[in-house]
């Protein structure tokens, strides 16, 4: 993760952006005078930003969530894949249109087994988010998604797939290409998909851009990660016909993984660091890791069909409504 | 999702958007000099023409009674325009002598999350309940059409702009069931805003759920048709709608994942003309035929035949 200078804070990680001031402060200090001995200072600051850490995560609104998991600084699908796994290759293209760079896969092995990755990938920089389009994939990418897990299922080799997706790509070549066929393609080819699927959403979950590659046996989310059926700053638009309701609109989706594991629509809630994700990407993806392997175990074992019927089993129990008379 | 946000406030309110002629405006010079000034007719004695008599449409401005255009099954005599129409219509229109058994009608929309937006969800389902008899934005019935038996699912757009929620994905899933149970054929009509938001995430994963329900479907060898009518958006498109063995259209129909605002906000573009209209996805190869609603029950029939013999 970037150092100080480059690390990047949000509005309410202000108090810990002063504190980093006064550390980088006190080393000048320091520096310039050897006589005096800085080091517990510095260590009763150090102290306090963990504090800091610990206390912002306690007490987040769920807009807050929202922006912690869009966090500049917050650890990307390859940097999972990075953290994860050994012996990556990267699997490009659709076979049809394109590589989709907000779509990326490839085998690797995850402690000694071999796994099919597939996930949206954001940019850590402008020019390389316009180069991921900021993780919104064309149907291309789905299509390559795909793809991917009809090799895995081939060689039968298990499916992670990590989310992270602000949506499906609204172009004119996206509706050209058949962006709700692609993802509706995906939706129903995972539920019949023969080898286990674990789906992990690890930063923003939104709508059938998630759902296009969020169809498995077990589905976790992330403790900063948020997902639901839109974003609440479009849902703000469309229900309160204007963009300042973000905050209410964020609530009232219920997004967070908390809402989502109370729901039963996510099976596991992945903690992250104190402060989130982004304050150290191994702790991150150890612990992720982990979780993956936790789920993997338990649905590892079932037949093909028995797998099917449960996924089917599984969504079919979500809704609520009420029979009257 | 739901991006049709006008259409949808818009089939909130029950207002249709009406755009009056104004030709003719500039004053000319008169040739005669009025004497008495205006009408003269008192309130009182103002003679009502009944509402809904005529309808005028909105493509090419033909003026036509409602009876007309009725016995014409809501399509333009003129220029072919399909006027938008509900799942009452539809059964009527299919089903022979308009007979058909309604299926799982007891089911009913909960405000499971207490959501509030402008107006709290429930009450919003208490307005719609009280001004129509919809319970829901889809109704499911059973009949014969051309003396082939057929379970049709129509969504009605009346009813939260057709949004896919959890009362939708439960009644879609107990049609398929019904459908193996007595093997028979499925046609859902689509024309939707897409998921329903105030359901939030619970909205999402019928998406999930009811295409867990057509891959059933597709095992018991059963066929499965997807009629799209104007508009079909969002969750729909992406989910049952474009999973049909066979995926057709109205002619006309905006249909498409993104709403075109969405994508115009987007691309800093005007769209092209016949964007997400049936017939551009006809061209890009996502439907399999384009069908007038005067010929959908033949074409139907037949369709099934050639399938079932």
């Amino acid at each position: 993760m970037p150092q100080y200078p480059n690390r990047q804070f949000l509005d309410f990680e202000q108090p810990i952006k002063e504190l980093y001031e006064q550390i980088d402060q006190t080393k000048k200090l320091a520096e310039k005078n050897s006589k005096i001995d800085y080091s517990q200072t510095i260590e009763q600051l150090e102290n306090s930003v963990f504090e800091r850490r610990k206390n912002i995560t306690a007490h987040l609104t769920p807009w807050q969530r929202v922006q912690l998991s869009r966090h500049p600084d917050r650890p990307y699908t390859m940097k999972y894949i990075d953290k994860m796994l050994t012996n990556f290759i990267e699997i490009h293209g659709d076979r049809n249109v394109r590589d989709d760079k907000a779509m990326v896969g490839g085998l690797g092995e995850l402690d000694g087994e071999t796994v099919m990755v597939i996930g949206q990938q954001k940019g850590i920089n402008t020019k390389t988010r316009q180069l991921r389009n900021f993780g919104m994939a064309n149907p291309e990418g789905y299509r390559k998604a795909l793809r991917l897990m009809r090799i895995a299922e081939k060689f039968n080799k298990p499916v992670i797939t990590l989310i992270d997706t602000p949506g499906a790509y609204p172009g004119m070549e996206a509706e050209e290409r058949g962006q709700g066929e692609a993802i509706a393609r995906n939706i129903y080819e995972m539920i019949r998909l023969r080898v286990p699927i674990i789906c992990c959403i690890i930063g923003e979950g939104a709508s059938g851009g998630a759902l296009g590659i969020g169809v498995g046996d077990r589905i976790l989310m992330m403790e900063n990660a948020w997902y639901t059926v839109i974003s609440p700053e479009n849902c703000s638009t469309i229900l309160w016909r204007s963009w300042e309701k973000k905050e209410v609109a964020a609530e009232q989706l219920k997004l967070t993984a908390t809402d989502m594991k109370g729901f039963d629509l996510v099976d596991d809630i992945v903690p992250e660091p104190d402060g989130g994700a982004h304050w150290d990407y191994d702790l991150s993806a150890s612990i992720l890791k982990d979780h993956i392997k936790k789920a993997l175990n338990e649905v590892r074992d079932l037949t093909p069909e028995r797998r099917t019927q449960l996924r089917i089993e599984k969504f079919g129990k979500m809704g609520h409504w009420q029979e009257i008379g | 999702m739901a991006e049709l946000n006008d259409e949808l406030s818009e089939s909130l309110s029950g207002e249709e958007s009406s755009k009056e002629e104004t030709g003719g405006s500039e004053t000319k010079e008169k040739w005669y000099k009025r004497l008495r000034k205006g009408i003269t007719t008192s309130t009182s004695e103002k003679r009502e023409m009944p509402e809904g008599l005529w309808s005028k449409c909105p493509e090419c401005h033909y003026i036509c009674t409602t009876s007309e255009l009725k016995e014409n099954l809501y399509v333009c005599p003129k220029c072919n325009y399909h006027h938008r129409i509900g799942s009452e219509d539809y059964f009527e229109i299919l089903f022979d002598n308009k007979k058909y058994t309604e299926l799982f009608d007891n089911i009913q929309s909960i405000d499971f999350l207490g959501f509030t937006d402008l107006k709290p969800y429930q009450k919003r389902l208490d307005e719609i309940h009280s001004k129509t008899n919809l319970k829901d934005s889809m109704r499911v019935a059973v009949g014969d059409i051309n003396s082939i038996e057929l379970v049709v699912a129509c969504m009605d757009f009346e009813f939260i702009g057709g949004s896919l929620g959890s009362v939708m994905g439960e009644k879609f899933s107990r049609a398929v069931d019904y459908c193996i149970q007595n093997k028979l054929p499925f046609l859902v009509i689509s024309k939707s805003g897409g998921a329903r938001m105030m359901e939030s995430a619970f909205s999402l994963m019928q998406l999930a759920k009811t295409s867990g329900k057509l891959s059933q479907l597709s095992d018991a060898g059963l066929l499965f048709i997807s009629l799209l009518t104007d508009p079909t958006f969002g969750g729909i498109s992406a989910s049952f709608g474009m999973l049909g063995d066979f995926n057709i259209a109205e002619p006309g129909a905006l249909i498409g994942f993104a709403g075109p605002r969405v994508i115009k906000e987007t691309i800093k573009k005007d769209l092209p003309e016949g964007f997400q209209r049936s017939e551009f996805l006809l061209e890009h190869g996502f439907l399999d035929f384009i069908v007038d609603r005067k010929a959908l029950k033949s074409k139907l029939t037949t369709l099934i035949n050639l399938i079932e013999h």
